[in-house]
């Protein structure tokens, strides 16, 4: 079999038509697990240990189980309980969620990494709690952070082609279809791999960048 | 759930992703300390060549690649792999390639003055590597390669979607058959959460067995390093994903 060029030509439509979906649950899941992460990181810190634990537990039962089960377990059972999702949203919740427990650690690791003398000034100045975290702590330690947070995006589009499994029409559910109307299966696949790598390298030379420009 | 069901189909699936886990383990090892020593190689083609390899393993999918040596390699070579090869191969190979990054950041953070003593007693490079280097670098991976092993297990639930009989398949298939998902998934995530545990046990007991062998004792853990937490942390995000360099 050799490779033909032509094939590729025909998959471009749906390469773009993919490309912006899977932008689409990137950007969001992003935004979702860069919010749903700093919840879990303050609920670590919560003075209640009940609120502590099943936190903790929650968080450390989603960071050790497979993505890809806890995408099927949301698009089944989620059904089961009447709440009705496409499978894009789905998706984008699941992969959400999951990264959001490795933001967590991030932000707990930079939020401890925020000197003591910077909370006891909090305290001498007497600023309430939210002032406290939103001015004086979160915006050093995100300073701190980003890099790593930039990481795990990297590390999320890797993740975006399990969606393919519920249906959602990604790069890679695309290129299936692609080669389930034409039979050509070489150039669509590999179209697809590397315009990961295209996307994830320079993206990863950027998180480099941005990492020597915060050390600084 | 019925017991056949569990039987036929939830047990061997146990038995598939822990081989799984086992073999693709293994091959990631040998690459993560191949690929990792060659880019701290003398001559830059080495250096280039494993930076590379590195590069584009962690740049695509695991998904991609998988689905890539399953389907295109056969055409294109004459020969098709075993779906459960084609996994290993792939897991091994992608996991193997952010491994190599443990072991270089590992094998850069050995103290340079110990490198110029293994010179000054003319040490080959190789008995420079095997008896200074490694020693001192291997029980810095250790944390490291812990949290990149449940990555590994994580992702063997990828081979389900090849048809693979691992437990994910498995909870697929009682899922079918009892027109249940609910609590044929919880299982399954829990017997995935089990295996981490497990997996993160018996890695903290290896890191402390291989910093005693070069001096440095432990306090045990809580329950035995039981509840030991996996790392966290900024520097495990750029060993997790296709970012930075430590």
């Amino acid at each position: 079999m050799t490779w033909d060029w032509s094939a590729v030509w025909d998959f471009m439509p749906r390469f773009w038509e993919g490309l912006l979906v899977t932008l689409q649950v990137l950007v969001l899941g992003s935004l979702l697990s860069f919010s749903l992460g700093l919840v879990w990181a303050l609920a670590f810190r919560a003075p209640s240990r009940l609120v502590r634990w099943p936190v903790n537990a929650f968080t450390e039962f989603v960071r050790s189980t497979p993505l890809l089960v806890q995408l099927f377990f949301l698009y089944f059972v989620l059904p089961e309980w009447g709440i009705r999702f496409s499978a894009l949203v789905t998706g984008t919740i699941a992969i959400g969620l999951h990264y959001s427990t490795y933001t967590a650690q991030v932000y707990r690791a930079g939020i401890d990494a925020v000197p003591k003398g910077q909370w006891e000034a909090a305290t001498a100045l007497s600023l309430p709690a939210h002032r406290t975290w939103f001015a004086v702590i979160l915006p050093q330690a995100v300073r701190r952070i980003t890099p790593a947070l930039g990481n795990y995006v990297i590390a999320m589009l890797k993740d975006t082609p399990l969606l393919a499994a519920i249906g959602v029409l990604e790069l890679l559910q695309q290129s299936r279809l692609e080669s389930a109307s034409t039979f050509q299966y070489t150039e669509p696949l590999t179209v697809i791999g590397i315009a990961f790598i295209l996307i994830a390298y320079p993206a990863s030379l950027l998180v480099r960048a941005l990492e020597r420009r915060l050390a600084r | 759930m019925t017991a056949g069901l569990w039987q036929n189909w939830v047990l061997p699936g146990i038995w598939i992703t822990v081989q799984l886990l086992v073999y693709s383990a293994a091959l990631a090892a040998f690459v993560a300390f191949a690929v990792g020593m060659a880019r701290t190689h003398r001559s830059t083609p080495v250096r280039f060549l494993a930076g590379f390899y590195t590069e584009v393993f962690r740049g695509t999918s695991a998904l991609v690649l998988m689905f890539w040596l399953f389907f295109v390699v056969p055409p294109l070579m004459g020969w098709q792999l075993v779906p459960m090869w084609a996994a290993v191969l792939a897991l091994g190979l992608s996991y193997g390639a952010y491994g190599a990054e443990i072991v270089r950041g590992a094998l850069n953070s050995v103290a340079t003055a110990q490198r110029e003593a293994g010179v000054a007693l003319s040490f080959t490079p190789w008995q420079r590597m095997r008896l200074i280097l490694l020693p001192q670098a291997v029980p810095e991976m250790m944390p490291s390669f812990c949290n990149l092993l449940v990555e590994l297990l994580k992702g063997t639930a990828l081979v389900s979607l090849l048809g693979v009989g691992d437990v994910s398949f498995a909870a697929y298939l009682v899922r079918l058959a009892t027109q249940e998902s609910a609590q044929i998934y919880t299982v399954s995530l829990v017997i995935y959460f089990v295996l981490a545990l497990l997996v993160t046990r018996s890695m903290k007991a290896l890191e402390r067995r291989s910093k005693r062998n070069i001096g440095i004792e432990q306090e045990p853990g809580l329950l035995g390093g039981l509840l030991a937490r996996r790392g966290a942390g900024p520097v495990r995000g750029t060993e997790a994903a296709g970012g930075a360099s430590k």
